[in-house]
């Protein structure tokens, strides 16, 4: 075991200001009603920094700067742009570490994976928008002989962004890079649970950047989203969150008529049908591990797999070796490398887990493994810590119907095929699935038949960029991690042109 | 206040009816809509009653009386994620916490949480019967 120094602590691979302002026109802005909020860590539930408490008159600051910013923005070539991409990516390997670190220590996860997971594919993503970019072409009909439609991309303008909590730096990324790739200039807010890592990761590539490209404002949802989501200065709005705020933006877009991009979250189910127990191999090891990954990030993804469907023919057995996998998980201090479950993002976040191990237990569900919160003691008695929770129950209880956020999988069995899908299906979302079998046509039926906009089949929890990722259903609209995105960023510009001299003969 | 019946589907904690009463000195009216999925979701959400428009997929699950409040907080749920919860009891408490959504109490440093119970035969019946 290695612990890794925190910030704050000496050898600390960053440390973060004792306060944030708002980040509009290149610089730091002070919030113009001058105040401020708290910002703790979850690892210790100490304050860290403070943080500027934003309102509609930061809001309006940032929209100019990104207004003033945008024009020029959007001529530059797309081979310079790529370039930024390329250096942003380049910055954030060389300070991997550090942005690691600063992810973990506002956020809560595991160091190991911030490192290994959040900080690279974020670095990979910028890349793959910067090749996405100068691979993109225009197109063109021809119409008839002296009549052709010219179809260019144009930038939208001026965009808004609203991140989650979960993946601070990353989430950002994924609606950053394809924005900035596709000629955007950008208002975004941070979540308020974790507002600084993202002016961390600002310090580090400010200086690649044009001012007023991207602007960062910080504040709670009601004080700074609402004026950012409802404002008719910005062309389109991408959130990420849950299903009422996603219908309240929904709603104030629609009075500037305005397109959205939402991504609000899943109840995903993970099948393992009989045949994954066929053999004792690296592949039922592999599904096993996939089984845990309800445990990755504390749970807090919105394609958590916190239903498992497990097939009659090898249930107890599956499940007694997946209690055991879950038994082996280690929870303790972001900051050791050994840890694989660190702490829930926000004391709020920790209550609701609380709240759904007690309505699960009263609607008869069993635990058999985990079931409340883990005080890990010494600094960290005040950090937020769950226990990784398997409950057995059936698929109408409400552990099994709403995205709990928290290290909590709820399990049932299936006979056939057709049960699976139908128990995989019966639910309001449909953004992730998992599909682990030995047989491929078996997994390429339960694939398609599955209402989710990704199936993981044989893997859990990859997002790769060049993979769409998004929801059916009430998961949300759009599909990011993918060049498709650019669409969401992008005008479709045509210009229908006649090279005839000949008149038309009406008039 | 025209007869508050006697078996309601949410309830609130005195410390939620505290919050409400400030959330109400600044704001006027309330409402509740009760979010689901991602992040800050399985939580309710408290705005200025109308700021959320509610339509024929949402549920009025109850009109909540705080003390106090001359008009009462609605309490919605959208129609589809009301028939997996209506099993249930709700009460409206409140926690330390930081942020969600736009929900008004926020930037107090405090969270409207959701606690449960199942209901009993005899409310579910009385329920049913109401509706």
């Amino acid at each position: 075991m290695a612990r890794i120094a925190a910030p704050g602590e000496s050898g600390a691979k960053m440390n973060y200001r004792s306060r944030y302002d708002h980040w509009i026109g290149g610089e730091f802005v002070p919030p113009v009603r001058g105040q401020y909020f708290e910002n703790p860590t979850p690892v210790t539930g100490q304050t860290f920094c403070e943080i500027a408490r934003g309102t509609a008159e930061d809001v309006e600051a940032a929209l100019d700067a990104a207004h003033a910013a945008a024009p020029a923005w959007g001529r530059t070539s797309a081979g310079d742009r790529a370039n930024i991409l390329n250096r942003i990516a380049d910055r954030m390997e060389q300070n991997l570490e550090a942005l690691a670190a600063a992810e973990s220590w506002e956020n809560g996860k595991p160091i190991r994976e911030s490192t290994a997971a959040d900080i690279p594919l974020a670095i990979d993503h910028f890349r793959y928008f910067a090749g996405a970019i100068r691979a993109q072409e225009g197109s063109l009909s021809e119409i008839d002989e002296d009549t052709v439609a010219y179809h260019f991309h144009e930038p939208l303008g001026v965009v808004a962004q609203i991140i989650p909590w979960n993946f601070p730096i990353l989430m950002a990324t994924w609606k950053l890079a394809p924005a900035l790739a596709a000629g955007n200039a950008v208002v975004i807010k941070p979540a308020e649970q974790t507002p600084a890592s993202i002016h961390f990761w600002m310090s580090l590539v400010a200086d690649l950047l044009p001012p007023g490209v991207v602007n960062i404002v910080n504040g709670f949802g009601v004080e700074a989203g609402k004026p950012l989501a409802s404002s008719a200065r910005v062309a389109k709005v991408a959130f990420t969150g849950e299903t009422t705020t996603g219908r309240l933006i929904m709603q104030y877009a629609s009075e500037n008529i305005r397109p959205v991009t939402l991504e609000l979250g899943g109840k995903s189910p993970n099948i393992f049908f009989d045949d994954v127990s066929s053999a004792r191999d690296d592949f039922l090891d592999k599904a096993l591990e996939g089984f845990t990954m309800f445990a990755l990030n504390q749970g807090e993804v919105c394609t958590c797999p916190s239903r498992a469907l497990i097939q009659e023919g090898h249930y107890s057995e599956f499940l007694d070796a997946a209690v055991e996998r879950t038994r082996a998980i280690v929870q303790g201090h972001p900051f050791d490398t050994d840890t694989m479950i660190g702490a829930q993002a926000s004391n709020d976040q920790l209550e609701k887990i609380l709240s759904y191990l007690d309505i699960g237990q009263q609607e008869g569900a069993k635990i058999l493994i985990g079931g409340s919160r883990a005080d890990l003691g010494g600094e960290l008695a005040g950090g937020y810590y769950v226990e990784p929770t398997i409950f057995e129950g059936s698929n109408s209880m409400r552990i099994f119907q709403e995205e709990i956020f928290g290290p909590v999988v709820s399990v049932t069995p299936f006979s056939t095929f057709d049960d699976a899908v139908r128990i995989a299906n019966d639910t309001l979302y449909g953004l992730g699935a998992g599909v682990w079998t030995r047989d491929t046509a078996t997994a390429y039926r339960a694939g398609r038949a599955i209402q989710a906009g990704r199936v993981w089949t044989n893997c859990y929890h990859a997002y790769p960029a060049h993979a769409a990722f998004g929801g059916y259903k009430g998961s949300g609209i759009g599909r990011e991690n993918h060049k498709m995105m650019l669409d969401h960023y992008q005008q479709t510009k045509n210009l229908l042109v006649s090279y005839s001299p000949k008149k038309l003969g009406f008039f | 206040m025209s007869g508050t019946p006697a078996v309601s589907r949410v309830a609130v904690t005195a410390a939620a009816e505290e919050v409400l009463r400030r959330l109400y000195a600044v704001n006027g009216p309330l409402m509740f809509h009760q979010s689901g999925g991602c992040c800050d979701g399985s939580s309710p959400m408290c705005y200025i009653e109308g700021e959320f428009r509610t339509g024929a997929s949402d549920v009025l699950m109850a009109s909540l009386p705080i003390a106090e409040v001359p008009e009462p907080v609605t309490f919605w749920m959208s129609k589809d994620q009301f028939e997996r919860w209506r099993h249930t009891h709700l009460t409206v408490d409140v926690v330390p916490g930081r942020g969600g959504g736009f929900s008004l109490e926020a930037p107090e440093g405090v969270r409207f949480l959701i606690r449960s119970r199942l209901l009993t035969p005899e409310e579910t019946k009385a329920l049913d019967s109401s509706e």
